[in-house]
């Protein structure tokens, strides 16, 4: 409870647009007025065929709650700051990272090959260097989960440089 | 007498037999391991049951929901790590327990008041969802859409954390409800021109994000730390000044949790912190609390494992699903064709009674297997995140992509999980997103539906006495945190 406290009044120390509560609902609001703007642009059911509401007026209004209700939680921040989150270690980005590699691989070579570099990736950084359980969760697990998909679903991966091999 | 027969239904079949025992077993393993749970071991699962018929689809997700909710207090009794959120109270006594070198006598307890506290909230079910349903027949759309908003306002101000964040995060999810095309007119809404989000975002990579990815992520923040494991001799079965000491808490916590389940507010998690301070409330020695006390266990785990007959109610009665896992089990549902609410009651009594006699099943089961296996299941903790978690990853990218057999959904399940990862970091729940997504088409079409009968009048919603008590219960609802905190300022 002392710690909340304490990384509650360090919150307050920071500049108001450093704190995490600004930073959140600034996101939050951006986005929602993105999202609303975009909403203009659907397109209009004539009135001779409209029943009840446009399409629009839902997510409009959602979106206008949304941005109101984030209003409120600032304004509440402000009187009760958020506690500080503590830094993001390495192993996290690492992970973002393998993420991103993932969705490079699965989109321009392959999508099997894509989950065994992953699997490979973060199990190295969250610190397995062991070449049989790197092995066993980058190939062998996904090669399992793989043929299981396949067979008992009868599922058909995207095509790729390893799941052509395969299918051929 | 018929439908009692038709609840015995699945121990006359070997195949809803072997389904509930890999169900009650894989439950227990999901429940066990930190981070995993029974709502993302449903959401992965989901894809395989499209080999079964939908009772057989059903019984192995509600009995994985039973046995997961349990297996939580093992992790929670052993290394002080709740295994499910739910389990979060059974650590406060579980583990200092655990820690006097009576691990079996905690474990002992929190089996047999998980199994006392399903079986009692699935004799809730069997009472309460065909009344609910009788009373379901009255409900027109304006009800409808006043019953769903009633039950986000409930989620959002009895759920776990911020009663506001939790305000935005449903409206969250119903917004992306709204992607795709309209249903009513077929215009597109957030569609940005990719063809593959004109059929909508699908449930299972919002789910298998928000839970499991989003938890890769945490997981990825902690992979120093360290877990002081309690070995376990052997599980013991509650002595008879035990049951003497507990047999009010686990009968009392039992009834909480089988109400609080009925609620859409997370049930499980919330049940079972409200049976353990309950507990503590009417416990002859309160001080013990927090120090390893049994009845803190039995208040905890009775009320969690009773919720999961509850939150059963009004998925089944009225489609509305009373927590994050009876809403995988209503996608479930959905997508074998089966439509939950009250003509199911009237049209498959014996695929619902079926459902209801597996659950008592897998209650019975986990006790067998957890009283048995607890030592097994308590050695799959040790499995380290770095090997896990990437074989999680390979079997969620796979299920996801599995549904719809379209990449666009591995992406979005992607991106699901870092925002998840995001709103736990900053306090907002991922729980009201899920129901808000599952509801949302409800309350969008109900609205405009209800419109149309009203000529476009809002004030006619008022004038339908069942809708506008949920429309003041809607208010109490997002009263009730106020009032709570001016209270406790007192």
């Amino acid at each position: 409870m002392k710690n909340v406290q304490k990384q509650k009044r360090a919150n307050k120390s920071l500049p108001f647009f450093f704190r995490d509560e600004f930073k959140v609902c600034l996101v939050i609001i951006l986005i929602s007025i993105a999202l609303l703007i975009t909403t203009f642009t659907f397109d209009i059911v004539p009135p001779i065929l409209n029943r009840g509401i446009q399409p629009a007026t839902f997510p409009k209004a959602l979106l206008v709650l949304i941005i109101v209700i984030t209003l409120l939680i600032y304004y509440l921040a402000t009187k009760n700051p958020w506690k500080v989150e503590k830094k993001l270690p390495k192993s996290f980005y690492l992970t973002l990272l393998s993420f991103l590699i993932f969705l490079v691989i699965s989109k321009t070579l392959d999508f099997f090959l894509a989950i065994s570099v992953l699997s490979i990736f973060v199990s190295y950084c969250w610190g397995e260097k062991r070449i049989f359980y790197l092995l066993l969760v980058g190939i062998i697990f996904p090669m399992i989960v793989f043929i299981f998909f396949e067979t008992i679903l009868g599922l058909r991966f995207p095509p790729g440089i390893i799941t052509n091999i395969y299918y051929s | 007498m018929d439908n009692l027969l038709l609840m015995m239904a699945p121990l006359f079949s070997s195949k809803l037999l072997l389904v509930l025992f890999f169900g009650t077993l894989f439950g227990l393993i999901l429940g066990v391991l930190p981070g995993l749970g029974p709502t993302t071991g449903g959401a992965l699962i989901l894809p395989f049951t499209m080999t079964l018929d939908p009772l057989s689809a059903i019984v192995l997700l509600t009995s994985i929901y039973c046995a997961g909710t349990y297996g939580g207090a093992i992790t929670a009794v052993l290394i002080n790590t709740p295994g499910t959120p739910a389990a979060a109270a059974t650590c406060l006594d579980g583990y200092p327990l655990a820690q006097k070198g009576e691990a079996g006598r905690a474990l002992g307890m929190a089996t047999v008041s998980s199994t006392v506290g399903g079986i009692f909230s699935v004799i809730i079910l069997v009472f309460f969802a065909p009344i609910l349903a009788q009373l379901a027949y009255e409900f027109g759309q304006p009800e409808y859409f006043a019953l769903a908003i009633f039950g986000l306002t409930m989620l959002a101000s009895i759920g776990e954390g911020s009663p506001i964040k939790n305000l935005i995060a449903g409206a969250f999810g119903i917004l992306i409800s709204t992607v795709g095309k309209d249903f009513m007119t077929s215009i597109d809404r957030f569609t940005f021109g990719i063809n593959e989000l004109t059929e909508g975002i699908g449930f299972i990579p919002v789910v298998v994000g928000l839970f499991a990815i989003s938890e890769m992520l945490t997981q990825s923040t902690l992979i120093n730390q360290v877990f002081n494991r309690i070995a376990l001799k052997a599980i013991k079965l509650p002595s008879k000044d035990d049951y003497k000491k507990t047999w009010k808490t686990i009968l009392r916590s039992s009834g909480i949790g089988s109400f609080i389940g009925v609620l859409p507010a997370e049930g499980g998690t919330v049940a079972s912190l409200i049976g353990y301070s309950e507990a503590k409330r009417f416990s002859k020695k309160p001080e013990e609390f927090g120090k390893g006390s049994i009845e803190g266990i039995a208040g905890a785990e009775a009320a969690n494992n009773a919720a999961t007959g509850g939150a059963m109610v009004p998925t089944l009665a009225l489609g509305i699903p009373g927590s994050a896992t009876t809403a995988v089990i209503l996608t479930g549902l959905i997508i074998h064709g089966v439509r939950p609410g009250p003509d199911l009651f009237r049209e498959q009594p014996d695929f619902l009674y079926g459902i209801f006699g597996a659950m008592l099943i897998a209650n019975v089961l986990f006790f067998i297997f957890g009283f048995f296996g607890a030592k097994i299941f308590a050695r799959i903790t040790l499995v380290p995140n770095k090997i896990l978690w990437p074989m999680i990853f390979a079997v969620s990218v796979c299920g996801t992509y599995s549904l719809n057999q379209s990449i666009i959904d591995v992406w979005i399940m992607l991106f699901f999980g870092v925002l998840g990862f995001f709103m736990r970091r900053y306090g907002f729940s991922v729980v009201p997103v899920i129901i808000g997504l599952i509801l949302g088409e409800l309350v969008e079409g109900t609205l405009r539906q209800s419109l149309v009968i009203f000529d476009g009048n809002w004030l006619m919603f008022f004038t339908r006495p069942i809708a506008l008590t949920f429309f003041i219960l809607s208010l109490i609802a997002l009263a009730f945190p106020l009032i709570r905190s001016k209270k406790f300022k007192k």
